[in-house]
């Protein structure tokens, strides 16, 4: 079994992200990167699965400039086989210019199941992975929470609000993971040894015309501070007024 | 003055709230920018058709109705190749989706077939000229990006709750349209839909969240937050990640940075600390109340109305309360 990863670059969520002097962009000086979360889930279902079936190979694919090497190596140091690097200066917040240049090198790869994150936290679009399988035509199952792949078919759990879809699909398919699939790996010393020597291929890419621009970049508006209205139940009666009176929600 | 066409999205032969959001967004933007026409857009089961009129009640001029017993439940391949051709034929400068599971699913599809831009989790849109202009929360709400997609269509899907719902009546006409090729055909099947018990909405609908926390202590003790969801009676229960990490709720609930992204009129939070995790999930709501024992819990920073107490106390009295408010109220 072959399978890809698609793994993104992103800043750590829990540091201040400063607006850069352009106020379109982050100022990135200094900031920690690490692999997007829900890609880790896809890298650890990817992983799980070749040790299952005790055969196989992960790919880990990533775009952007010459720093993506560095997440493209922890996915290699957890246990992944071999990494490809699309090179390019800078992405686009559009969708449609990723996914076309993953799809064009995924498509002669012959994966049985390539796997993305459901969304990347920075640009919060969720759109990549089933643009790619639309591309290649492939089977595509949003958000999977459960997974399991047995004689060439594969059986996922996908979460949606409140309810949860169970589906079947053929392979070769492309899966978007959503958190609760499983938690990470840590990279162990002997992977992170290890992944040194795996093979990152680095392929220059040129990628389409973005058709989103950024005009702004801003602080959420603050909301107005916080109001304690009293203590325990003898604070109940005081509320549901609140509620009634003053954002008439009751 | 373009036209615009919004997906009337649907759960259990129903349109969600979600649904009627899509078309109260096409609505305003077309009344912004010269008064185009919406055409909404609802795929179902044979008799969907009946709930047509309802569109028109949020400023629908035209209802395009597609019925198959293979759009009983979402499909999302023969949905995805429907939509496209719609919106090909139709000529629409903006396609306007839900950002939820399944708009989520189905919007990046469409805009991979007819290589449109998309963008999900809008939370404001408007046409300038030859932009579409979206407002929308990046690196989880810490920050808030406006871009501007050139081309078209654009395809846009916005967070549920992030429209108020208006009234706009219009006598709706009503058009069928055929599926494209045989819905039927499709690769990935859904043998089962898991719903929850009824008695609470689920989190894209609900005009309010009650969440619970690990302040609860246990799984059984979710019961509180249950009780004062059906109390409500138009509230959805949500968690957090320490909540469904330890299994008391599944995943679907949890609200968050990696969870849902939410903005009902009323969240309670009950049991919740208050991590920028969660607040990436819920801080656009219109309302906040915080109930924790911990008085400088961070969640009582961005409540409206906090109360310091035990949730074992002050959670069984608000549901009588509010029970009672609504009963007197009724
Ligand atoms: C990468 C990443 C992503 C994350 N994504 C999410 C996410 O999407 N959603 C999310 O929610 N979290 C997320 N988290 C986790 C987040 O950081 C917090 O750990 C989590 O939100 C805490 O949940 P909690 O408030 O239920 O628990 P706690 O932080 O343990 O808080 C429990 C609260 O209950 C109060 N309490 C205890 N007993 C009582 C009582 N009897 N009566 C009243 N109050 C009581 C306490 O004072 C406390 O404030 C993420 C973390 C990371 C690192
Ligand atoms: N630059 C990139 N390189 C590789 N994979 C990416 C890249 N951007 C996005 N992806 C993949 O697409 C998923 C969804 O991203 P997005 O649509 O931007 O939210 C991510 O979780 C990754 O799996």
């Amino acid at each position: 079994m072959k399978i890809a990863v698609c793994i993104k670059r992103v800043p750590v969520m829990d540091q201040r992200l400063p607006i850069a002097a352009s106020g379109i962009a982050i100022d990135e000086s200094g900031l920690k990167f690490d692999v997007n979360d829900f890609d880790l889930w896809a890298v650890e279902a990817g992983l799980q699965l070749k040790e299952k079936l005790g055969q196989g190979e992960v790919v880990i694919v990533s775009l952007g400039s010459d720093a993506v090497q560095e997440q493209i190596r922890k996915a290699l140091s957890m246990g992944a086989d071999r990494g490809i690097h699309l090179k390019a200066a800078a992405v686009p917040p559009d969708a449609r210019v990723v996914a076309r240049a993953l799809a064009d090198e995924l498509k002669p790869g012959g994966f049985d199941l390539i796997l993305f994150g459901r969304v990347a936290v920075d640009v919060s679009n969720g759109a990549t992975g089933a643009m790619v399988a639309q591309l290649l035509g492939l089977p595509c199952v949003t958000a999977v929470s459960k997974l399991e792949i047995k004689d060439g078919r594969g059986r996922a759990q996908r979460e949606l609000e409140g309810a949860q879809e169970m589906v079947e699909f053929p392979l070769p398919a492309v899966l978007t993971i959503d958190e609760g699939l499983n938690r990470e790996r840590l990279p162990s010393l002997k992977g992170i040894m290890a992944a040194k020597k795996k093979p990152l291929e680095v392929k220059p890419v040129t990628l389409g015309e973005s058709r989103i621009t950024v005009r702004r970049l801003q602080p959420p508006p603050e909301r107005a501070a916080g109001r304690i209205i009293g203590e325990g139940s003898a604070a109940v009666p005081e509320l549901v007024r609140l509620l009634q009176t003053e954002a008439k929600v009751l | 003055m373009p036209n615009l066409l919004a997906f009337a999205e649907t759960r259990a032969g129903a349109i969600r709230k979600a649904g009627f959001e899509a078309v109260t967004a096409a609505r305003a933007c077309a009344d912004a920018s010269g008064g185009g026409e919406v055409h909404a857009l609802l795929v179902g089961a044979p008799g969907i058709a009946a709930k047509a009129d309802s569109l028109g009640e949020h400023g629908a001029n035209v209802v395009i109705v597609t019925e198959h017993p293979a759009f009983e439940r979402y499909n999302p391949e023969a949905t995805a190749a429907l939509v496209a051709d719609r919106i090909r034929s139709g000529g629409y400068r903006v396609a306007v989706f839900s950002s939820t599971a399944q708009g989520r699913d189905l919007a990046p599809r469409v805009a991979a077939i007819l290589d449109a831009a998309i963008v999900t989790d809008v939370i404001a849109m408007a046409i300038e000229q030859n932009d579409i202009v979206v407002t929308h929360p990046v690196d989880t709400g810490k920050l808030i990006a406006t871009w501007a997609i050139g081309g078209s269509p654009a395809i846009i899907a916005m967070r549920p709750g992030a429209v108020l719902l208006a009234p706009s009546a219009r006598a709706v006409r009503v058009e069928r349209a055929e599926p494209v090729g045989d819905p039927a055909a499709v690769r990935v099947v859904t043998t089962e839909l898991r719903m929850g018990d009824g008695a609470t909405m689920d989190l894209g609908d609900a005009p309010v969240i009650v969440s619970g926390g690990r302040g609860l202590k246990s799984a059984e003790n979710f019961r509180l937050v249950e009780e004062l969801a059906a109390a409500f009676g138009n509230a959805a229960v949500g968690a957090t990640r320490a909540v469904t990490d330890d299994g008391w709720r599944p995943h679907s609930d949890q609200i968050g940075q990696t969870g849902r992204l939410v903005s009902p009129d009323l969240y309670v939070a009950v049991g919740i600390s208050g991590a920028i995790q969660h607040l990436a999930g819920m801080r656009t709501s219109k309302t906040i109340v915080a109930i924790n024992k911990d008085r400088e819990a961070p969640i009582f920073k961005v409540a409206d109305y906090g109360i310091v107490g035990d949730v074992f106390d002050v959670v069984p009295a608000l549901t009588a309360a509010v029970r009672a408010a609504r009963a007197a109220s009724a």
